[in-house]
């Protein structure tokens, strides 16, 4: 007997993670970083400026109550305990509401900083598609920022747009970018790329006899339009590398890919801890000042 | 350094661009503006950037409809801000 | 002389029949999937009622986003298109020959017109393709809220005090009303900042075309009596709302058939 289950297909796994074979008790400085945006919280816990732990979850409507649970939540399971974090940097939307961080720093700082680690000196062009909102930096050699912009004020192109479309057709966000891409040709892209009328376009797509999967893969092609439009204002150089909770979603990144004809490095860490990531790094920096280190 | 404030969503691309190269903090364009849009903070992107201008958090979202006023259909278009800024160094994307 | 307008919005299907300038008779119905269908309930309803035929009326014509859909398709068989800021001026003047403003708020449309002499567009600004710059935006809001649409107008005008809304999309205003919510923020309050800021980003476009008496609002968000107070307010100055306002774009139409036939 299977039970009726009403389904929160918006809703992504939340997850920790504690990297294999490092041990807390030989490192010098444990930093973290705690990056609160407005959909999504994430923690990371650095062992002499090398990812540790980290967690992910959704920030809710707390984001003090959340800032403090998903740094719990990253320390969970390694023996660590938050009195032990020599150092705490807050970042993103909610970064003033890190209780027990010493500082914070913006998120730009703080991604550029992230995307380094996780992609390497060579980065000239970050993109960063979070919940709410969708960054475009352009950095040199040194991780300075040479042109900035940032869209929070529409949905079309952000996590929240894609959650509303997974909504719409069913389909668990965590395979909506897969579900995107199981088409044999590239359908046009829908019409309007305001969430609430692509949403409708869609709708009206769908009662057409569409299949789940091509009307996916027109609400992407217009999605990535939008991404990359915003991309091109400030130009984009190699090495060009995706950040953010939606660097995860497949049916984004390779039309992305395909509409600049450039491929972004692939990640061996999770994208979405880039301003944790960051943030934790600028923690270690300020630590080593701190104590006259540096 | 070129800083996009702004926005873009279905009716159009809305950024005002703060050159912080070539700003160098007067505050001329804040004076000039109508309407409030603008403030002299610190380099936000840079610790050693000194001062530069940008666009107010709180406006960053809805400048399409806070620079409306500046920007008639019909007649003259003249941005109080561009003109005010002697070095250059803002400009509008609309 | 007998003549018809037929308004196909984003939402609703605006019918009006026309006789020496004066209405005889309208209708109204949600666009479906199928818009041409639509238009056939509403124009069928206003035939039966003044007992005409279709060969009655001497011309249609048709305006609206959806236009094109009855432009030469049997039943209505408009005969010609226009704008919708041109049917919007020459309806308005029609009924109120002082107007020179013009303020149209629609389904996913907000629009400006400056009237010229007899009706005639001298300029126009539309606020387009963003829900939050038109009426969808306060029915997504009544979903947030868990209200019906007609009710958001009298909660907005029982509101006791002025809570700022940060966000400038339907998605994130419709997160940020839950928080609200959340933080026991009464949901006048909630609908009272919602007509604020439609009324804000309505009057900052009609500024591109400049506010001049006498000011007239219409379409159907001019039906919402939570929008007029704030309206009035930003643009400081006072607005007109005719009768059956949502019908004032056909009703230019319609004029604008009888004008070309005489």
């Amino acid at each position: 007997m299977s039970e009726i289950k009403s389904q929160e297909y918006w809703r992504w796994p939340e997850y920790r993670h504690t990297v294999p074979d490092k041990d807390w008790h030989n490192a010098k400085i444990i930093t973290a970083g705690v990056d609160v945006g407005s959909v999504g919280s994430k923690a990371a816990v650095l062992l002499d400026g090398e990812l540790y732990a980290y967690s992910a979850m959704r920030t809710g409507g707390i984001s003090e109550a959340t800032a403090v649970k998903v740094v719990n939540w990253a320390l969970e399971e390694t023996g660590l305990q938050p009195d032990n974090l020599h150092y705490v940097v807050g970042t993103g939307y909610g970064r003033v509401n890190v209780p027990f961080a010493k500082r914070t720093i913006t998120e730009i700082a703080c991604h550029a900083r992230g995307a380094h680690y996780i992609y390497g000196p060579t980065v000239r062009t970050v993109l960063d598609i979070g919940g709410q909102d969708c960054k475009a930096i352009r950095c040199d050699e040194k991780g300075k920022v040479l042109s900035f912009l940032m869209n929070d004020k529409c949905a079309a192109g952000t996590g929240r747009g894609l959650e509303v479309f997974a909504d719409l057709i069913s389909v668990p966000i965590q395979d909506l970018g897969k579900v995107s891409l199981s088409v044999d040709e590239e359908p046009p892209p829908v019409s309007n790329t305001c969430v609430i009328f692509a949403k409708a376009e869609s709708l009206a797509l769908l009662r057409r006899g569409w299949p789940k999967e091509r009307v996916a893969a027109a609400y992407h092609a217009a999605m990535a339009n939008r991404i990359v439009d915003l991309l091109m204002r400030v130009g984009v150089e190699k090495d060009f590398v995706i950040t953010g909770g939606v660097a995860k979603n497949a049916g984004i990144i390779g039309r992305v890919e395909k509409l600049l004809d450039i491929k972004a490095l692939k990640p061996n860490i999770d994208p979405i801890l880039a301003g944790a990531l960051g943030a934790g790094l600028f923690a270690k920096a300020l630590y080593e000042k701190q104590i006259g280190l540096r | 350094m070129l800083a996009h404030y702004g926005y873009k969503d279905g009716s159009g691309d809305y950024f005002i661009i703060i050159d912080t190269d070539k700003c160098d903090g007067c505050g001329d364009c804040v004076k000039a503006c109508p309407y409030n849009v603008l403030e002299i903070i610190p380099n936000e992107f840079d610790i050693e950037g000194g001062d530069m201008a940008a666009v107010k958090e709180d406006q960053r979202k809805k400048i399409k409809y806070s620079c409306a006023p500046c920007k008639p259909v019909s007649g003259e278009r003249k941005l109080p801000c561009v003109v005010a800024c002697k070095p250059k160094a803002v400009s509008h994307s609309w | 002389m007998i003549t018809a307008g037929i308004d196909v919005g984003a939402k609703f299907v605006k019918v009006v029949i026309l006789k020496d300038g004066g209405v005889l008779e309208r209708a109204k119905a949600l666009v479906g999937f199928d818009v041409l269908k639509s238009t056939i309930d509403p124009f069928e309803t206003t035939l039966k009622k003044t007992g005409l035929s279709r060969n009655d009326i001497e011309k249609i014509v048709a305006t609206g986003m959806g236009r094109e859909a009855v432009h030469g398709k049997p039943p209505i068989n408009a005969e010609e298109v226009v704008s919708v800021v041109v049917a919007d001026a020459k309806g308005a003047f029609h009924l109120i020959p002082t107007v020179k403003t013009v303020i149209d708020v629609g389904a996913e449309e907000g629009r400006g017109v400056k009237v010229g002499p007899n009706g005639i567009v001298k300029d126009f600004v539309i606020n387009e393709r963003c829900a939050a710059g038109a009426g969808t935006f306060v029915e997504a809001m009544a979903r947030a809220l868990e209200v019906k649409v007609e009710d958001m107008g009298p909660l907005a005008l029982k509101s006791t005090q002025v809570i700022p809304m940060n966000a400038q999309c339907c998605v994130f205003a419709e997160s940020e009303v839950v928080t609200l919510i959340h933080s026991k923020v009464s949901k006048e309050d909630i609908s009272r900042a919602i007509h604020d800021a439609i009324a804000s980003r309505i009057s900052s476009m009609v500024l591109r075309v400049g506010v001049e008496r006498d000011v007239v609002l219409i379409g159907g968000v001019a039906l919402n009596p939570g929008f007029l107070p704030p309206l009035k307010k930003e643009l400081n100055t006072d607005v007109i709302v005719p009768e059956c306002p949502e019908y004032v774009g056909a009703v230019g139409a319609a004029m604008i058939a009888s004008e070309s036939k005489e």
